[in-house]
């Protein structure tokens, strides 16, 4: 690891500050991507501002018709709520399938979704329920949010304080995970909610999450397993690399979808 | 350079450490408990699995100075005296390893599992082992010795 200066903050706004006074700051979360990155020296921030603490960015909220997590609530967290459990309990199987228990008792969700990895699992929560992603200073509806592989639309020094998702009428998360990483190698996210269909694929696009239309449109004049299976993804702008080739990527998203579609009920 | 100060095995310690000090180097290298090892540099291999207040995680992935204040046991808290703790004696008593590198990090992420579920099943057993990895035994023991610790725990 190349050396960096680490101090911690009191609340959201003082991490936002010190963060964008420093000459390359960077927030600290759970450390489960950040941290191996700089040890592959794979980034050289000048400063760590460290979220741990911040009491105001943990937890999670029942607003009735919706769900607000806060963005350092840790995977186990989110697995193990009883509101998710109850209210979209999609979500708290998706956070329970993340990585390992070890990772799962440090990573946060607003964590996951400003790295935005390809083959992450909130992302596909974000966009197939439609969430918002709350930071300190404005509100991002999951359509603008993600732009492109670890790419979103956060600016330097924007801190993800909560994400409200919105408690779907069914959904199911269903993933094909990487044997070794348990990254998604496929991933999918569907549901249904105030009368509109949605599926989000993770893991297998070259831009990172994504809407497979086709899908929705099949799911939306029939609810059923062999609906989803029955469409032919396009492997066009699907990913290829030694876990998988574009073209089982393609197939796997249909088989992943009419799973989660049965979950689903 | 900043002070780290913690509770290690129940022992208040503290050590000057540059700020990008992993918190296995801090065990291993400021405090000279080498029970921790290291057997990965991506976070996968769970070889340094220890509790931080309480629950596990993999040192290996953590600063010391984010462990500031915490209350850490590692795998040399365990044991009392010449008396294993009933999880390694699990460990002895079932084969439960072989060339014992992973072995810290099985026997505390073991003792997670435990605490949170005093009577797994095989299955969650495997599962819970996710982001433990064994080169030499196949895991078969290493299942056999986590459900017989924890039988041995529930007395
Ligand atoms: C072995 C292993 C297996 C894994 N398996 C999976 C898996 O199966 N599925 C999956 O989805 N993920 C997986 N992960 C990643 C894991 O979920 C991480 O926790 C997550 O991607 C990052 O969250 P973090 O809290 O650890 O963030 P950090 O590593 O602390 O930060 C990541 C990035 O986000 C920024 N950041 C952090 N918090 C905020 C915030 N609130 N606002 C703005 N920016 C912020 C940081 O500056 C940094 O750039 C795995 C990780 C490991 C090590
Ligand atoms: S040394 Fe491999 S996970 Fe920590
Ligand atoms: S006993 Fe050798 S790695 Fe597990």
């Amino acid at each position: 690891m190349y050396q960096f200066n680490y101090q911690k903050a009191g609340s959201a706004d003082e991490a936002a500050s010190a963060v964008t006074a420093a000459e390359d700051g960077r927030f600290l979360a759970g450390g489960m991507t950040l941290i191996p990155t700089l040890k592959q020296r794979l980034a050289q921030p000048s400063d760590l501002v460290d979220l741990a603490g911040i009491s105001d960015l943990v937890g999670i909220e029942d607003g009735g018709d919706s769900i607000t997590i806060k963005g350092m609530t840790r995977h186990v967290d989110v697995a193990n709520s009883d509101v998710v459990q109850s209210k979209i309990p999609a979500l708290a199987s998706l956070a329970d399938n993340i990585g390992d228990p070890q990772v799962r008792n440090r990573g946060t969700i607003g964590g996951s979704l400003a790295n935005n990895d390809p083959a992450a699992d909130y992302p596909a929560a974000v966009l197939g329920l439609n969430a918002t992603v709350i930071t300190n200073t404005r509100e991002i509806a999951a359509e603008d949010y993600f732009d492109g592989m670890f790419t979103t639309v956060l600016e330097e020094g924007e801190l993800i304080t909560a994400v409200r998702f919105p408690v779907p009428e069914k959904a199911a998360y269903t993933k094909f995970p990487n044997p070794a990483s348990r990254y998604a190698l496929v991933g999918v996210m569907v549901a249904q909610t105030g009368g509109d269909t949605r599926v989000a694929v993770t893991g297998a696009g070259q831009d990172g999450v994504f809407r497979a239309g086709d899908i929705e449109s099949a799911l939306s004049g029939n609810w059923s397993a062999d609906a989803a299976k029955g469409v032919k993804m396009s492997d066009a702008d699907l990913n290829s690399d030694i876990h998988a080739s574009a073209e089982y990527r393609a197939h796997l998203i249909s088989v992943m979808a009419s799973r989660a579609v049965t979950a689903a009920g | 350079m900043p002070t780290v100060s913690m509770t290690v095995n129940g022992k208040s310690v503290s050590a000057e450490v540059e700020p990008r000090t992993l918190l296995v180097q801090y065990l291993r290298e400021s405090l000279g408990m080498t029970g921790t090892h290291v057997g990965c540099d991506t976070s996968q291999c769970g070889a340094c699995v220890v509790h931080v207040n309480g629950e596990s995680l993999k040192s290996c992935t953590m600063l010391a100075a984010q462990a500031e204040g915490a209350d850490v046991t590692t795998i040399e808290g365990l044991a009392n005296g010449d008396e294993l703790h009933p999880m390694q004696e699990a460990f002895r008593e079932n084969h439960g390893l072989q060339c014992g590198f992973c072995t810290p990090g099985m026997v505390m992420s073991a003792l997670d599992l435990v605490q949170k579920n005093s009577d797994p099943s095989e299955q969650e057993v495997r599962e819970w082992l996710e982001g433990n990895l064994c080169r030499c035994t196949g895991y078969h023991n290493i299942v056999k010795s986590i459900l017989a610790g924890a039988q041995a725990l529930k007395g």
